[in-house]
Order: C-alpha cells, then sequence, then structure tokens
C-alpha cells in the first residue's frame, strides 16, 4: 500500500468546514464529539497516571514522608476514579463516537445533540470531580466510597460529596450516551447490515451499552442515598439509626462487577478488529466471539458478592458466587483462543497496533488467571485488599483495557487525523509500556501474598516489603515515560502533512473505504452491505485494492445543525449538583437556580429553530 | 513499506521474564513476617491449600496459551507481499473442544473450594472466644470468660480453637491476621466470626485490611501464640490488674521484661513466677511522677489501665500491659522506650490525625509518664 502524502481537498461547497472554538462547543458531528472525548479523556488519562506515580514515589520507601496521609489517601481515591471514570470509559467513548456510526454506515449517530450533551455533561462532571483538589477536600475514601466511612460523623468534609456529585454527573452523561448508541446500532445500520454483519467493535460496544443501562441506574440509586444520608439526615447506611453498612456494598457491586466489564468489552471489540487485520485474515468463531460477549454481560450481573467473600456471607451465597465467577473465565477463554485462532495460519504484520493488541492478549492471560485464583473463597480471604488484587485488575485493565485502547489509538488515528503516527516511536512505546507494566504490576501479587494490604500511605520496614515497592516505583517511571514518547509521537506527527491513505491497514470494514480523515457527512452514498468483512469483499472483487476515495462535496446530504444549548443544559445538570451540595451555606436558591437553567436548555433544545423543517421525508439511509 | 526490524524479532516475553526474575529474588515468602503463604493455623491451610491448586492449574494453562501465544508470533509472522492466506472463519469442533477443556480445569478447582468453603465457615466446636472490636485506628481484645481486656497484642494459647466474635466501634474495618487466618470484615452493628487453631507458637503480625481513614495505615496489631500454660499464667496476671485499690496495691507490676524484646518465636515469661515480689526496676520518682501525670494530663479519659472489668466504649486502648506489648501505636511502632516518649509527646507527628491530640507533655513528663506505663506490664 502507498503512503504518498495526499493533503485530500476538502472544497465542500454545501458544508464549508467549520474552524474556531465556537464550532467545537456546538458541534453535534459525532467525530468532533469522538475527539472531544479523547482528547479530554486523555488529558485526564495522563492526570490519573501523574497521581500514580506520587503514589509510587511515597512507597518506594518504607515509612516515607513524601506525601501526607491525607494527600495520599485523596490520591489513591482520585487516582482509581480517575482511570476508571475520566479515562478509560471516555477513551472507549471516543471509540463509540468515531466508530459506530463509520462501521454501521451511518451518516451520525441517532440524537446527535443528546451526544454532544452527553460530552459536555461529562467534561462538567470530571471537573467536579478533580475541583475537590482546589479547595483541599478531594474525595477520600476510595473508588468504592464504603459506607460509613462516607457518613457525616466519620467524613464531615466537602471530600466525599465531590465524589458523590460527579459521579451522578458523570452518570448522567453516561445513560445519556447509552440511550444514544443502543438506538444508532439497532437503527442506523447501513442496509444489508443484519446484527450478525456487524463488525465486533459494534458488536462488543452494543454489549456495553446495555451494561451501562442496567448498571448505571443502581449505583445512581446508591449515591442518591448517601446523598440523603449526608444531606437530609437520613439513615440508609448508618447503623446508629438502623442502616446497614453492608447494603451500600451490595448496591456498590452490583453496579460495580458489570462496570469492570463496560471497561473491558470494548477492549476486546478493537483486539478483535486489529487482530484480523494484521493477520490478513477474518476473526476466528465470529459467532462464538458474539455470544462470548452476550455470556459475560450477562453473567456479569451475577458475581457481585466476589467482591465481599470477607464479610462473611456464610457458605452457600459464597459458593453461588464462587462458581458464578468461575463460569465467566470460560466465555473468556474462548475469547482468547479465538484469538489465537484468528493469528494461526495468518500472515502476520507486525505493525504498532499488532505490537499492542498481542501485548493486550499476553497481559490479558495472567489478569484473567489470577482473576480465577481469588474466584475461590478460601483463597481469597487472604487474597482479598492485598496487593494481589492490584496486580490482578491492573492485568486487567491496564494490560487488558489500556493496551487495547492504545492499539486502537495507533489504528485509527490515520483515520481520525489523516496523519500515520510514527511506526518507530511506535515500537519504542510498546516496548517500554510493556517493560515498565511487568516491573510495576507483576511483582505486586508477590507482596501482596506475602502481606501488603492496599490503601496503606506506607508500611514498615520489618514487614520486608522495601525491594519490590522499589522494582515497582521503577517500572512506574518506566511506564510514564513509555507515555512520553506516545506524547512526541503525537506531537511530531501533528506537525507533518496529512499522509494518510484511506485504508492504510488493509481493513476489512467500512471506515476505511472513505477519505482519511473522512468528511463531515461520512459517506457520499451510504453503503450497502453483504457480508461480514465488507471492505476486503470489494477489495477482492476489485482484483485486490480499490482507488483512492475522493470526497464529493456532501451536496444535497441533510446533517443537523450545530447547537449550544446541548452545552447550556449540561451547565445546568452540573450546577444543579454543586446547588445542591452548597444548600447547607446556600440555601435552596442554588437548586432553584439550576433547575431553572437546565429547564431553559431543555426547552430551547426542544424548540430550537431549523430542527423541526429537519425531517425531510426522502432523507436515505435510515 | 516498512521492512522488518531484527529488534521486532525480539521475544515479546522477554521483559516478562526479566520482570519476573527480579520479582522472584524478592519473593521468597521467610523474607515476609507478614506472609499469607506461611500458614501457621487449620484454617489458613485451608485457603492455602486452594490457592496452591488454583496456582498450579493457573501456571498450567499460562505455559500453554501464552506458549501459544509466542508460537503464533514467530511462526506465522508474514510479509506484505506474501500471498493472502487462507481465510478461515471457524471450526465448531475445536470451537467446543477449547470450551470444554476449561470448563473441566474450573470443575477440578471448583471441588477443594467449595468443600474450603464449607470447612471454613463450620462453628468450631469448644472453641474459646475472643471479642474483636476495630476502633479508627487500634484494635480491642476482650477475653469475656476471664473477663480481661487488652489491646493490639491479642494472646492465643497454640493448639486451642479460638473463635473470634467480631465488631467495630466505628466504621468497617477487616480483621486480617494472615498467618493463622484470612481476613474478616469488621462492621458496626454487624457481627462477624472467624476462628483457628494455632499450631505453633510466636509473635506474628497482623493489620486491618480494609480502609477505614487516615490512618488505615497504621491500624496493625499482634498475635502472641504461647503454649496452653504460659496462657494461662499470663491470663492469672492479667486477672490482677483489677479496678484501682487503695495505696499498697498500686506497686504492682512485675519484671517480666523480656516480653519488650519480643521478636517472632519470643515465649511469654510466666508471668506467675514474678507476681508482685521483685520491685520494677522503673519504679521510683519517674514512676509516681508519670502515675500522678497519668491522672491530671487527661489520659485517663481514653484510656484505661484495667485489664478486669474494663470500661466498654473508651476511645483509645486499654494500656493494662502496654509495658510489655512489643509495638504500640496500633502495631507498627516497636515499643521502645524512646518511641513510647516520643508517642506521648506528640501524637500527631507520629501518627498523624490519630484521635489522640499533642496534649503539651514536655520531656521529663514524657520520661515519667513512659516510666509510669513501661512498668504496666
Amino acid at each position: 500500500m502507498a503512503t504518498t502524502a495526499l493533503d485530500q481537498p476538502h472544497a465542500h461547497a454545501a458544508h464549508a468546514e467549520k474552524t474556531g472554538l465556537w464550532s467545537w462547543i456546538t458541534t453535534v458531528d459525532h467525530k468532533r464529539i469522538g475527539i472531544l472525548y479523547g482528547a479530554t479523556a486523555f488529558f485526564f488519562f495522563l492526570l490519573g497516571g501523574l497521581e500514580a506515580l506520587i503514589i509510587r514515589i511515597q512507597l518506594a520507601r518504607p515509612d516515607n514522608n513524601f506525601i501526607s496521609p491525607e494527600t495520599y489517601n485523596q490520591l489513591f481515591t482520585m487516582h482509581g476514579t480517575t482511570m476508571i471514570f475520566l479515562a478509560i470509559m471516555p477513551l472507549s467513548s471516543m471509540l463509540f463516537n468515531y466508530l459506530i456510526p463509520l462501521q454501521i454506515g451511518a451518516r451520525d449517530v441517532a440524537f446527535p445533540r443528546l451526544n454532544a450533551f452527553s460530552y459536555w455533561v461529562f467534561l462538567l462532571g470530571g471537573l467536579f470531580l478533580n475541583a475537590g483538589f482546589l479547595f483541599g477536600a478531594a474525595p477520600d475514601t476510595g473508588w468504592y466510597g464504603y459506607a460509613n466511612l462516607t457518613s457525616r460523623q466519620f467524613s464531615p468534609g466537602h471530600n466525599v460529596d465531590f465524589w458523590n456529585m460527579g459521579l451522578q454527573v458523570l452518570g448522567v452523561a453516561s445513560l445519556a450516551a447509552a440511550v444514544n448508541f443502543f438506538v444508532t446500532i439497532v437503527n442506523m445500520r447501513a442496509p444489508g447490515m443484519t446484527m450478525m454483519r456487524m463488525p465486533m467493535f459494534v458488536w462488543m460496544s452494543f454489549i456495553t451499552q446495555v451494561l451501562l443501562l442496567l448498571a448505571f441506574p443502581v449505583i445512581a440509586v446508591a449515591l442518591i442515598l448517601l446523598m440523603f444520608d449526608r444531606f437530609f439526615g437520613t439513615h440508609y447506611f448508618i447503623p446508629a439509626g438502623g442502616g446497614d453498612p453492608l447494603l451500600w456494598q451490595h448496591f456498590f457491586w452490583v453496579f460495580g462487577h458489570p462496570e469492570v466489564y463496560i471497561l473491558i468489552l470494548p477492549a476486546f471489540g478493537v483486539v478483535s478488529e486489529v487482530l484480523p487485520a494484521f493477520s490478513r485474515k477474518p476473526l476466528f468463531g465470529y459467532a462464538a466471539m458474539v455470544f462470548s460477549g452476550v455470556f459475560i454481560a450477562f453473567l456479569g450481573f451475577g458475581v457481585w458478592s466476589h467482591h465481599m467473600f470477607t464479610t462473611g456471607m456464610g457458605p452457600i451465597a459464597d459458593t453461588f458466587f464462587s462458581l458464578s465467577t468461575m463460569l465467566i473465565a470460560i466465555p473468556t477463554g474462548v475469547k482468547i483462543f479465538n484469538w489465537l485462532g484468528t493469528m494461526w495460519f495468518g500472515s502476520l504484520q507486525f505493525r504498532t497496533p499488532m505490537y499492542f493488541a498481542v501485548g493486550f492478549i499476553a497481559m490479558f492471560i495472567i489478569g484473567g488467571l489470577s482473576g480465577v485464583m481469588h474466584s475461590s473463597p478460601p483463597a481469597d480471604l487472604q487474597q482479598n485488599d492485598t496487593y494481589f488484587i492490584v496486580a490482578h485488575f491492573h492485568y486487567v485493565l491496564f494490560g487488558g483495557s489500556i493496551f487495547a485502547l492504545t492499539a486502537g489509538a495507533y489504528y485509527w488515528w490515520p483515520k481520525m487525523f489523516g496523519r500515520m503516527l510514527d511506526e518507530g516511536l511506535g515500537k519504542v512505546h510498546f516496548w517500554l509500556m510493556l517493560l515498565g507494566f511487568n516491573l510495576t504490576f507483576f511483582p505486586m501479587h508477590f507482596v501482596g501474598l506475602n502481606g501488603m494490604p492496599r490503601r496503606t500511605y506506607t508500611y514498615p520496614a520489618e514487614l520486608g516489603f522495601t525491594l519490590l515497592n522499589q522494582i515497582e516505583t521503577v517500572g512506574s517511571l518506566l511506564l510514564g515515560l513509555s507515555f512520553l514518547v506516545f506524547l512526541i509521537n503525537i506531537f511530531r506527527t501533528s506537525r507533518k502533512p496529512r499522509n494518510a491513505p484511506a485504508d492504510p491497514w488493509n481493513g476489512a470494514t467500512l471506515e476505511w473505504a472513505i477519505p482519511s480523515p473522512p468528511p463531515e457527512w461520512n459517506f457520499d452514498r451510504l453503503p450497502v452491505v453483504d457480508g461480514r468483512d465488507p471492505l476486503w469483499e470489494e477489495k477482492r472483487k476489485n482484483g485486490g485494492r480499490l482507488p483512492e476515495p475522493v470526497a464529493g462535496t456532501g451536496a444535497g446530504i441533510h446533517l443537523p445543525n450545530p447547537s449550544y444549548w446541548p452545552a447550556v443544559t449540561a451547565v445546568g445538570v452540573a450546577a444543579l449538583f454543586v446547588g445542591i451540595m452548597m444548600s447547607p451555606k446556600w440555601g435552596p436558591w442554588g437548586i432553584v437556580v439550576s433547575v431553572a437553567l437546565l429547564f431553559f436548555g431543555l426547552y430551547s433544545w426542544l424548540f430550537e429553530k431549523g430542527y423541526s423543517e429537519f425531517r425531510t421525508p426522502s432523507h436515505g439511509g435510515h | 513499506m516498512h521492512p522488518r526490524t531484527t529488534a521486532a524479532r525480539r521475544r515479546a516475553g522477554a521483559p516478562l521474564l526479566c520482570a519476573l526474575a527480579l520479582a522472584l529474588a524478592g519473593c521468597s515468602p521467610e523474607r515476609y513476617p507478614q506472609t499469607a503463604l506461611l500458614p501457621l493455623s487449620d484454617f489458613a491451610r485451608i485457603g492455602d491449600h486452594v490457592q496452591d491448586q488454583t496456582f498450579y492449574w493457573a501456571l498450567g494453562v499460562f505455559i500453554l496459551v501464552e506458549g501459544a501465544l509466542l508460537y503464533a508470533v514467530f511462526r506465522f509472522r508474514g510479509r506484505p507481499e506474501d500471498p493472502e492466506p487462507s481465510q478461515i472463519h471457524g471450526n465448531t469442533t475445536i470451537e467446543i473442544i477449547w470450551t470444554l477443556i476449561p470448563a473441566l480445569i474450573l470443575a477440578a478447582i471448583a471441588v477443594p473450594t467449595v468443600k474450603g468453603i464449607f470447612e471454613t465457615n463450620a462453628t468450631p466446636q469448644g472453641a474459646m472466644t475472643i471479642e474483636v472490636i476495630g476502633h479508627q485506628w487500634w484494635w480491642e481484645f476482650r477475653y469475656p470468660q476471664a473477663d480481661i481486656t487488652t489491646a493490639n497484642e491479642m494472646f492465643i494459647p497454640a493448639g486451642q480453637t479460638v473463635e473470634l466474635k467480631i465488631n467495630s466501634g466505628d466504621v468497617v474495618h477487616s480483621f486480617w491476621p494472615p498467618r493463622f487466618a484470612g481476613k474478616r470484615d469488621v462492621f458496626p452493628g454487624r457481627e462477624t466470626r472467624l476462628w483457628w487453631k494455632a499450631d505453633s507458637t510466636g509473635l506474628y503480625p497482623g493489620q486491618c485490611a480494609e480502609y477505614c481513614g487516615i490512618q488505615h495505615a497504621r491500624m496493625a496489631f499482634h498475635v502472641r501464640s504461647v503454649s496452653p500454660q504460659d496462657f494461662e499464667a499470663w491470663i492469672a496476671h492479667m486477672k490482677t490488674k483489677g479496678p484501682p485499690k487503695p495505696p499498697p496495691a498500686a506497686a504492682a507490676p512485675t519484671a517480666g521484661d523480656s516480653l519488650r524484646t519480643a521478636s517472632a518465636g519470643a515465649k511469654v515469661q510466666g508471668a506467675q513466677d514474678s507476681p508482685t515480689a521483685a520491685p520494677a526496676p522503673a519504679q521510683g520518682a519517674d514512676y509516681a511522677a508519670g502515675e500522678k501525670l497519668f491522672m491530671t494530663k487527661g489520659c485517663m479519659g481514653c484510656h484505661s489501665l484495667q485489664a478486669v472489668g474494663a470500661p466498654k466504649g473508651l476511645i483509645g486502648p486499654n494500656l493494662a500491659n502496654v509495658g510489655a506489648r512489643s509495638h504500640i501505636a496500633a502495631g507498627w511502632l516497636p515499643n521502645t522506650d524512646e518511641n513510647l516518649e516520643r508517642w506521648i509527646r506528640e501524637p500527631q507527628t507520629v501518627k498523624k490525625g490519630v484521635l489522640m491530640p499533642n496534649l503539651g507533655v514536655t520531656v521529663e513528663e514524657a520520661r515519667a509518664l513512659r516510666a509510669y506505663l513501661r512498668a504496666h506490664q
């Protein structure tokens, strides 16, 4: 494939390219919103990484005083909360936004303004969550916020409120986005793209939206009950008033375990796209891949108490949750074997995305196997809440999700920005990341089983944890360095002219049929699909390759108008929670004003000019 | 257009193996007094046994699957100009086989798991009860049969089953003595239980394993397993520490000082052979001054010095035998004279956020208080 620099002319009479800050604030283009998600999430990812590095420096020596205990507790809480809600989830959202419409052959998502609303709410929620740092009151009760430490009595400051309200805001964003992508996938697939012809990334994204829709209401309810305990004197989780802290744990993990699959299923989808492209072979066992994903998601709602074996639930509950947890290993194993089957007898092309995808498989296997180890309660009584668990979930979430998302970043970068990331720097990034990752997290298995609990700001020298912690700290610095290489790669690439062809990797899915980056309307003519790997089939018919596509003018294609009402409404949502948090001081006025703003935004959104005449009957493709 | 570099041929697993080698250098459990890998009780061995079995299955699967991945990476490496490989979409037989094999392995793990679940949940017969109460950030231990209270250092008789009844005085904690048992969470208003039978004597560390606030990291404790005879002697000794009596009984401390040097394996000196006979070395002007300061500086508001009939609900640990404990400040600061004085003078520096405030104790006062507390063996 040739990579001659082709700065594609984007001379659109109908849709002039929009630039400037205002165009980003009012955009309803799923691709721009995807880029906003990606940039914001990557910023938060770096922030969460910085927090982790400070944690590692503190733990490099026993009895260290690099940071105070309060700071440490805020940092480990915010590291977890940030990486889960502000980094991995929205990095997946970036891919949902950018890719789902392209891969199913649509011009946008089902509800473009709702999509913009989701992003703005997410941004404000992320800022809200982090705003505690400005007041020295960042959340400090863990990402899982176990009751009754979160009660007013034991956490009188606003730390818990920043966490509680921030997560509620973020929940609004996630639910709105989940509805949007669910409807998009169900309703807006190109002609001929049956469910069982959808790209695997779309399938895994679809399952993820279902998980979001079912899991997030649970955490929303729990957070609202906690808010009532803290602000309105109820006792849901306070034993002195007849409540039960254990109730919180059940609420949290009924959400929290599906959340794990919300974090990993999109990564499965990414790898299931990258591996076939670089093996030059279709995904092995497509149907098994679909149904194993569905099965994982279904079982994911029946295993939550495996986070709670140490609470003493009794033998029947322990047995049920232990066996249901073990069952999940079966569909997960099926996925790994099918990825191996995809590579087997292939013609493997080791470009940067393939490095990260293979790295993902290698690391995810380790995380999966340690997961089976603590599905067994007698063993988990020792492993729970130690660094063994920290090792496990970093192998799943970093070795899994982040390796896969990085593979996705290198794979789709040319599509999104029209520029090829540097292969040499990409491989340096990979090897540094693999080395740093394993140096950081592999010793945690040992330090955990040898008695080091999680969430401790320091440890005494006499327990012998020093050497392994030092190795981990060195590893974490290498891990940080690997992302510095990535940043350099991004920076250098952004200064080069656009050089990416439409189809740099010989892809199988529809997004590679259109120019890089795609025009605002995606497809000049909506594609008709008659197989699972539509572009490969078309290339085969065409004798191996297709001519470089040139975007048309987009004339005659209806696109939704830009709108600032989603952003206004989002501000109303975030302000509502600020109002609740400040209600002890401001009285009801913060709430009244923000609700007024929220309804004003919604009203204006509903009756916005230009949207009523938008529904032209002859608009093809839906 | 990107020719493969020889560097890219490096084994994908090499960094992993490096990490493995480095980690193995530091992973021998003997180096870790708080290790969960060297069980010292029947309860801990149940979990250890199950863990070993799952680990060996996991190791086998790890070697096979990572091996297959590495094989594929080297064997099926291609060039862009190579012909398109045959387009295989799947193979039902193979897919059924690799669904069934993991299911069988899991069944092999499930059997000892379920057995272990029921064994660890069985209520032991004739066990001695110890009440454990978690507090921010220390541990209270009560022996209801003997009506004795102590803190942060739990005495148990080796060879006898103990059953712990666990509660919290404030937030959720988790009681974790890794050599003897796994964790059991500690709830306010909800009793949980744990049991074990220790099969050797010695001093072993444990700590809180559920995040419980600013000093969660410093909420440790020790389990001191002693012979049944020594345990009876210790109970008898603690029973002498009743409510404060009129003047003559004030000189009750023993000289069992070897307790203080306790390292793992040190045994309790038979406290009964030094009841009130030997005059405590620390006793003197400092002791008397310390006794007075203990009353006037407000220590009594939070701490009790009596082991028998100790009041419940105090926010500071019982100090009846604090002079003999291996560690202070909840099981992590070695109980040296220097540390004890510093701890009395500036608790907020030693353990920031602890509920004991800095009380403006001078150096001299701290020495006197140390002498007084040290005498509480």
